[in-house]
């Protein structure tokens, strides 16, 4: 080391070393910054495509927010010559045994679900991930059945729901955003007939 | 001759995990599957090759006082450009490894080598001593992430290779501390012979 460390050469040197490495992160910021929101983009269109039904608009574009009990949701309707085909819920749940779950859910416009799809999800991988529909039948169950009439809670807990085996706190994180969704989905369905 | 010696120090006799035993955190965390530890493990040893370098070349002017910050800025800096680099061009990627990326920074080989081998040699010399214990790294966590695949999901790289559920433990926490403990004897006992 071959500096003296006084007050001086110790604040110009951490100075300059913060201020080279600001000005790389700097221009690696710039060059990542298009492609990094090109993919989250595609990640929500995808998402979209998987669990609405037939549609003709930009979802993405029309998309607003709801607020249920003070948690927030987006949501994204789907139409078809100008007639709602479905709405897509995006929604987030705490409860996850890894933290947060954001998993995107298509409603029919009667209420039953079409799809659903996780956006991120930090569940353990081999147990709790399998709430992901490429990893396991778990959530397919949820397809085609209307929350009015399928209890959304898992079978330990008086619900219809099968538990993903050693997952119940992940599959209990499920069936809580996925209702979630639902009562998003209803308050602006209503919402949408108030309007017209 | 000596700079291969650097280089294949770093893979079997100062092995990051096996031998030295450090970084044990993103080890144990990352290795649920093989792809996931190599993954972690080549992360880890491109900020390694750059910070060694790096703060090789500028040790000599860095006051002794403040090394360990400098040093610190300069790797958070090129941890912060794979966490930019991985979260636009491989997503997917990016999502499973998560916060494990950004604790590359308080990663203990990495602030390891920059004190004991790169604030004292070469640029070049400290390039290849990150490459080599980068890529220590990376084998060990290949290795035990393929273990535990294996017996915990019954697959290979992702690849299905029974079916069924396997033994869950190894993909839990336990089952990291088990395989590892394993892998280290296995190691050690090669190691000598």
């Amino acid at each position: 080391m071959a500096r003296e460390s006084n007050f001086k050469n110790m604040f110009l040197c951490l100075l300059i070393i913060c201020f080279g490495g600001s000005a790389l992160l700097g221009g690696v910021y710039l060059i990542t910054y298009e492609p990094i929101e090109a993919a989250q983009v595609a990640k929500v269109n995808q998402a979209l495509g998987g669990v609405l039904p037939q549609f003709d608009n930009l979802p993405a574009q029309e998309a607003y927010e709801v607020e249920v009990g003070g948690r927030k949701a987006t949501v994204y309707p789907g139409t078809k010559n100008g007639e709602l085909t479905g709405v897509a819920v995006e929604a987030t749940t705490t409860k996850g045994f890894g933290g947060q779950i954001k998993v995107m859910v298509g409603f029919l416009p009667d209420g039953t679900i079409n799809n659903t799809a996780i956006i991120s999800h930090t569940e353990t991988p081999g147990l709790g991930d399998k709430i992901n529909p490429k990893k396991s039948k778990f959530p397919l169950q949820f397809n085609q059945k209307n929350p009015e009439s399928f209890r959304l809670a898992v079978k330990k807990d008086g619900g219809d729901v099968d538990a993903i085996t050693a997952a119940t706190i992940s599959s209990r994180a499920f069936c809580d955003v996925v209702d979630l969704a639902f009562q998003v989905f209803r308050k602006s369905i209503q919402q949408e007939g108030g309007d017209q | 001759m000596s700079r291969m010696k650097t280089l294949v120090n770093g893979i079997i006799k100062e092995n990051p995990t096996f031998v030295l035993v450090l970084g044990m955190c993103p080890t144990l965390g990352t290795t649920t599957s093989a792809i996931n530890g190599m993954s972690m493990g080549l992360a880890t040893t491109f900020v390694l090759m750059l910070s060694n370098m790096v703060i090789s070349l500028v040790s000599g002017l860095v006051p002794s006082k403040v090394r360990i910050p400098a040093f610190v800025v300069v790797i958070a800096v090129f941890v912060t450009v794979v966490q930019l680099v991985m979260q636009a061009y491989v997503p997917a990627l990016y999502e499973t490894l998560g916060l494990f990326i950004p604790l590359i920074v308080v990663n203990c080989i990495v602030l390891g080598r920059a004190e004991a081998y790169a604030s004292k040699n070469t640029p070049f010399d400290s390039f290849l001593d990150g490459l080599g214990s980068g890529l220590g790294f990376t084998l060990s966590l290949t290795v035990l992430g393929t273990i535990r695949e294996l017996l915990g999901s019954g697959s290979f790289f992702g690849f299905k290779l029974l079916e069924g559920d396997g033994i869950l433990v190894f993909i839990l926490a336990p089952g990291a501390f088990m395989a590892l403990g394993y892998l280290m004897v296995l190691f050690n006992k090669l190691k000598k012979a």
